[in-house]
């Protein structure tokens, strides 16, 4: 604490203006009051986004929209990062990794059904690119995968050799991702817990969080398919409030009603389904997003630790999930559900 | 947990280091003679220059701390900068009353012959070991409120920068913090106060 402040301070006080930028709630009612997405470009022109919107021409669409919003958290990160010293650098390449497998996934996919690398390489997030990410369309199967393009980036360890022995289908391209993003996230937590200090508990409760929500995803979406309870729950994490026991149960889950039953056996995922109501599936994404917001926005409340960076990071994609949900439902005119889809902030 | 096993080492420490010496059979009587023949002024130059020293390594630590939170804080809303200026001024007070402190104590050394055996008389002895203690209390009082100081400006900057009601409320607790340093000025000069070399007796 006492000398954080020598490597770190400066851009923990600017990632803290940052987030002052952040739309608040009053931001989000007037944008759901917007008619047109000219009226929604022009509203942001005087929050932060201004400079990034300034030079669009219209027509406007929604996904110009989207990508001017990204853009500024990207050029927000590029600074921090490119200030960055040891080990706030590491930690900032950390919170990227996950983008990165994000990538990887969307271009292999894409591939396999013979889309284009250039219009693959455009949706791909900004955060998460790398050298040589292109030739990875080039790629037949795992094992060309690894050894071509991804030894050389961060994410070769988290590839073990019963990973690269499959090909490259449907299901195990999801497997895949899974496999490295829960590589990924122990390999994160250890880093954290070396860091220590506020920072490893800050950061640590953020990823189990992050952890939990992966494993309760993972089970809803392998439900009825032919993922076995072994293979389920080689994916779930190392950690986080539901290991071991939560997970064992949750890897023996078949349907809803026993997920539920076996989270709410954890006091705070508890609290959280008690939100949902009998036999309701809808609403769980949007009430994990705003659990996420809100342990999100209590990291500002200590000082001198990393934690403020990742928080900084989630909150804005959130808030461009946010303008995204209120441009669509504004081009398809659709505005009684707007305020079914934003996850406020402040 | 650490804390706990650092406090019970060290009480451990002082008995264990003294059977040791009883077991090597040291001589106590003659450690305890050299250290009565150490110099008074071995002992008033070590308080000097711990009161300096001390206190300017607390107001440098607190000013790196509260600047680079102010200067970080600053590019989004400049208006902070002038208020927040108080909170590095009450880091470099603290540097400011080691000086004033370290001066006082060093009017106060005088020169004075020794016995004939190299001992130096009750007055000397006494004065020596005054102008160390408060040296140090001095010392280590403005390095904590340096410290104090420059953690809670970079809170006041950084809250300041979002909501600008919160600075006078923080500055309050700030005044607290560098009424710390003040406690260690007045307990050094009122400790020092009776120091005098050439007192006779």
């Amino acid at each position: 604490m006492c000398l954080f402040n020598v490597k770190d301070g400066f851009l923990e006080a600017v990632v803290r203006g940052y987030k002052l930028g952040l739309l608040t709630t009053s931001d989000y009612n007037n944008l759901c009051q917007c008619e047109t997405l000219e009226d929604i470009k022009l509203y942001l022109t005087g929050t932060d986004y201004g400079p990034f919107l300034a030079n669009e021409a219209s027509p406007m669409h929604t996904t110009t929209l989207v990508d001017c919003c990204t853009r500024k958290l990207v050029a927000d990160w590029r600074y921090l990062r490119e200030n960055a010293g040891e080990p706030m650098g590491r930690f900032l390449d950390y919170c990227t990794y996950g983008h990165m497998i994000d990538n990887v996934v969307l271009i292999v996919t894409g591939t396999l059904h013979e889309r284009d690398v250039q219009e693959l390489l455009e949706k791909c997030n900004p955060l998460g690119m790398f050298d040589a990410i292109a030739s990875l369309a080039v790629a037949q199967n795992m094992r060309d995968l690894y050894r071509l393009v991804l030894v050389d980036t961060p994410l070769a360890p988290y590839f073990s050799d019963n990973l690269t022995h499959e090909d490259l289908d449907e299901m195990n391209i999801e497997v895949m991702r899974n496999t490295l993003y829960k590589a990924y996230l122990d390999d994160f937590a250890s880093f954290v817990h070396r860091i220590g200090g506020t920072t490893g508990e800050v950061m640590g409760e953020m990823l189990s969080f992050e952890a939990d929500r992966r494993a309760l995803n993972i089970t809803l979406n392998s439900i009825g398919t032919e993922l076995t309870r072994d293979d389920r729950r080689k994916l779930y994490a190392n950690f986080g409030l539901l290991y071991p026991h939560g997970q064992a149960e949750l890897a023996v889950a078949e349907d809803f009603d026993q997920i539920r039953s076996a989270m709410e056996k954890c006091p705070p995922y508890q609290a959280i389904f008690s939100r949902l109501g009998l036999g309701e599936t809808q609403m769980l994404d949007k009430i994990l997003y705003e659990e996420e917001v809100r342990q999100l926005m209590n990291t500002y409340e200590q000082q001198f630790h990393y934690g403020v960076f990742y928080a900084y990071m989630r909150l804005r994609e959130q808030e461009v999930r946010n303008i995204m949900w209120i441009a669509e439902c504004v081009a398809q005119d659709q505005k009684n559900r707007v305020q079914d889809g934003i996850v406020f902030t402040y | 947990m650490k804390a706990l096993m650092l406090g019970v080492w060290a009480i451990l420490a002082l008995p264990s280091f003294l059977l040791l010496l009883y077991l090597l059979n040291v001589d106590l009587a003659y450690l305890f003679f050299l250290f009565k023949n150490i110099s008074p002024y071995f002992w008033s130059a070590l308080g000097i220059s711990l009161c300096v020293g001390l206190s300017i390594v607390g107001a440098a630590w607190g000013i790196f701390i509260t600047g680079s939170s102010l200067v970080g804080a600053a590019i989004r809303e400049p208006r902070i900068t002038s208020k927040n200026l108080i909170s590095i001024i009450f880091c470099e007070a603290v540097a400011i009353y080691g000086v004033i402190v370290a001066i006082i104590l060093q009017t106060k050394v005088e020169a004075v012959k020794p016995n004939a055996d190299g001992s130096y008389g009750l007055a000397a002895a006494n004065a020596g070991y005054a102008i160390l203690g408060a040296g140090s209390v001095t010392g280590w009082a403005n390095l904590a409120c340096g410290l104090s100081v420059g953690i809670v400006g970079s809170s006041a900057a950084l809250s300041d920068a979002a909501n600008s009601t919160l600075f006078v409320k923080i500055l309050v607790v700030e005044i607290f913090a560098s009424a710390l340093g003040l406690f260690g000025v007045i307990i050094g000069i009122i400790m020092a106060g009776n120091a005098n070399f050439t007192a006779q007796g």
